[in-house]
């Protein structure tokens, strides 16, 4: 057993902390987070050139063939700068889905992904469904070579900046049946596709996809794919584990610096002993969302139960340690940790939502236990 | 002890809803007042003051209307019900106190009526960018000139300074002296040359609190409460009286009832289970619940402790505490029922667009984030502490 990184994943790494303390400060973050786009092409750009968005795919698409350690590494980094590019939905899930399905669609678009032509987004949350992936209202009926797709899908992040979408609705059965439900894929401005787009609270950019008889193509086996949806949505906690790592280690970070800088009583308070256990709390809180991001991105190819189970045990670490590091951060700041202008509360905001996505933690305690 | 309400209280409560019902209609019992109108807060203080019940902790001389703590409690309750807004704390809760206490015939002649009555807007001066739970380490100075102060320092995290027609202002006079000893509590008008007040916006995009910056603010002496240099004394006792309202456990009941009624809502969840019926859900509501109940019975054995003729004291602590903690575990809570929707920032939304989630979500998460002001205002949570440890355990 080992927990090292290669020589080349070190130095890959570095390259993007560089890259993120270097053009994404917190000062460049607000600017792009307040601009009309809510995004920068040119980040993006220099993302693909420096391979963080063809390195987790296989080398038949013009990836470099790197796994869910790389895929760590980037998020980590990422959540460091607190970086609000749209690489989870596009890369992580849109990616994830295609090479999950293969076949022409994966061929042709994510070469496109790797270059950073494509933005992507993927709605599978619904109104009603809150986190339970199988609850799908959403239809779609066949009609000739292509489906017709009607319904609303929840809170797709990058909705508003996405080129494609990939959308799950229901071929056949009942709301809540694990069988009928279908991945599809539509252009953005697709004909009866309206997004009500709007920025989330931490400064990212997605929006409500509604659907009234917009044409899309199916993706994968008709009716077949709640199993790809799960193993992609776990894949997505794997990633959003790494980020939250990061985002706890630099919470565990400024909170000391500012502690140990902000002098009260004629002594910095980094002193009183009872702010110094809850900053070591918040150190054990990163590390133990460390070791769930690892083990989670190492049970990703594990069989189904195991898969799940694991990638649950994750969500319920990331969702204590980010409440846990984000709520003492803002505290030990003080009224200072409340403001807009400093960076602390963003890193805690960005936590608050990941504590949301793809289940809570009662969620995935729930899940963990039907498994146990 | 008997803790059943008499047919006489009953009849109070009945008084306050039938006045509640006419002046605070069903429409604005959103529950989700989180703006704050200037104009709107002033017609309903004034409401209430007309009524004589604006104050219900004051002097009956000074207008209080003379209610027993069982009253209180009921009006209280029922003000929460309702989902009203808050009365000023400023003025109530913090100001009027010190200067019908401290204050001199004149001042409170002056002062007292426009106080109640909403028609001066007071805040708060007393936090500085370097004294925050060390407050008496404030560097903001009033130097004697004449008949007049010179005041020059900020403030900071002023609440709705925005808004304020008049700041009580904390003011080192000795700078001297030991730290507690050289301070005053100063009256100061707005309007006076030299003061800036610069908004400060929190996570989630409020804009509450302030900065307000004092450069060669020229003060009338009359201004002054109490004695030179005896501040510290009337900041304290004002402190007191700040913390045993922060409990806010009224309002706490009713932001968990409605939490409960949306969890509750078949229409919500569809063919998808209701959360209200989810275990884990129902333990969480359940705890709150139960820590609510032990947070209110000390409330009230607080409150009758007053009525015997002890001053709020270090027991305002222990409800400052928890009752923060409650406020911001059931924040939290509502973010949890939001789901997905509590991720929209639904307030960048203007004119008739309709958010994308239902209307109980668009609060969640910046509700959330505010909240966490709760354990650091009003002396943080850690002070509250090293005052119980001192004052009642006497470590």
């Amino acid at each position: 057993m080992d927990f090292l990184f290669t020589e080349e994943q070190d130095m890959f790494r570095e390259s993007i902390s560089r890259y993120v303390r270097e053009k994404y400060d917190f000062e460049a973050r607000q600017k792009i987070i307040s601009s009309e786009a809510g995004w920068s092409k040119e980040v993006w750009s220099d993302f693909a050139e420096m391979g963080l968005l063809s390195v987790p795919f296989a080398e038949e698409y013009d990836g470099l063939g790197g796994g869910a350690v790389d895929v760590m590494v980037i998020m980590e980094e990422l959540g460091k700068g607190n970086v609000v590019e749209p690489f989870l939905p596009t890369v992580v899930l849109s990616g994830g889905v295609l090479a999950a399905v293969g076949g022409e669609h994966a061929k042709a678009l994510i070469p496109q992904i790797a270059t950073g032509e494509l933005i992507m987004g993927f709605g599978f949350a619904e109104p009603r469904s809150r986190f339970d992936l199988n609850h799908v209202e959403a239809s779609a009926k066949k009609d000739g070579e292509a489906y017709v797709l009607n319904g609303r899908k929840s809170v797709v992040l990058a909705a508003s900046i996405a080129d494609k979408l990939i959308l799950v609705a229901r071929t056949s059965g009942s709301t809540r049946d694990a069988d009928g439900i279908s991945l599809f894929l539509v252009d953005a401005n697709a004909k009866g596709l309206t997004i009500e787009d709007y920025p989330t609270i931490d400064g990212h950019r997605a929006g409500d996809v509604v659907l009234e008889d917009v044409k899309a193509e199916l993706l994968g086996e008709e009716g077949k794919a709640l199993s790809v949806i799960e193993k992609v949505t776990d894949q997505g906690i794997s990633a959003i584990a790494s980020e939250a790592m990061g985002l706890c280690r630099t919470m565990v970070d400024l909170t000391t610096q500012y502690c140990r800088e902000r002098k009260q009583f004629g002594t910095p308070i980094a002193k009183f002993q009872v702010l110094q256990h809850r900053m070591v709390d918040m150190l054990i809180h990163a590390e133990e969302m460390t070791s769930m991001a690892y083990l989670g991105a190492l049970k990703l190819d594990e069989h189904e139960v195991e898969r799940k189970k694991v990638l649950s045990a994750v969500k319920v670490q990331l969702g204590k340690s980010v409440k846990y590091c984000g709520e003492e951060a803002i505290q030990l700041h003080g009224g200072m940790g409340m403001t807009e202008e400093m960076a602390i509360g963003h890193y805690f905001m960005h936590g608050t939502m990941l504590e949301v996505l793809f289940g809570n933690t009662d969620h995935h305690r729930k899940r963990y236990e039907s498994l146990m | 002890m008997d803790l059943a309400f008499t047919e006489e209280n009953e009849q109070f409560r009945q008084e306050i809803r039938d006045f509640l019902d006419e002046n605070w209609p069903e429409e604005k019992r959103s529950g989700e007042v989180t703006e704050f109108g200037r104009d709107e807060y002033i017609t309903w203080h004034k409401k209430l003051a007309d009524k004589g019940w604006v104050a219900p902790s004051w002097p009956k001389e000074y207008g209080g209307p003379g209610w027993t703590p069982t009253q209180k409690y009921i009006f209280a309750e029922e003000m929460a019900k309702a989902e009203t807004f808050n009365v000023l704390p400023f003025n109530i809760g913090m100001v009027g106190p010190v200067i019908y206490t401290f204050g001199n015939e004149e001042q409170k002649k002056r002062f007292l009526p426009p106080t109640l009555n909403c028609d001066i807007w007071w805040c708060q001066g007393y936090s500085e960018p370097g004294s925050g739970s060390d407050l008496a380490s404030l560097r903001t100075k009033a130097v004697r000139e004449g008949d007049h102060y010179i005041v020059n320092g900020s403030k900071t995290w002023t609440t709705l300074a925005q808004h304020a027609d008049w700041i009580f202002c904390l003011v080192k006079t000795d700078t001297e002296a030991k730290a507690q000893e050289g301070i005053s509590f100063l009256l100061i008008d707005m309007k006076t040359p030299g003061i800036t007040v610069r908004p400060i916006i929190t996570m989630g995009g409020d804009h509450e609190v302030n900065e307000v910056f004092l450069e060669d603010v020229k003060v009338p002496a009359e201004n002054l409460i109490g004695q030179e240099n005896k501040g510290w004394t009337y900041a304290k006792f004002l402190l007191m009286h700040e913390r045993s309202g922060i409990a806010g456990t009224h309002v706490c009941k009713k932001a968990l009832s409605r939490l409960r009624e949306v969890a509750s809502d078949k229409s919500l969840y569809g063919d998808a289970p209701i959360l209200m019926d989810d275990a884990e859900f129902r333990r969480k509501v359940s705890e709150i619940e139960m820590d609510l109940m032990a947070l209110e019975y000390t409330e009230l054995r607080a409150l009758a402790g007053e009525e015997a003729g002890k001053g709020p004291g270090a027991e305002s602590s222990i409800l400052k505490i928890r009752g923060t903690e409650i406020q911001q575990r059931i924040s939290h809570l509502a973010v949890e029922v939001a789901g997905y929707y509590a991720m929209p920032f639904q307030r960048e939304l203007t004119g008739n667009e309709t958010p994308s989630g239902p209307e109980h979500t668009v609060h969640a998460a910046a509700g959330y984030f505010n909240k966490r002001k709760t354990s650091i205002y009003g002396g943080s949570n850690e002070i509250q502490r090293n005052i119980i440890a001192k004052a009642i355990l006497g470590l």
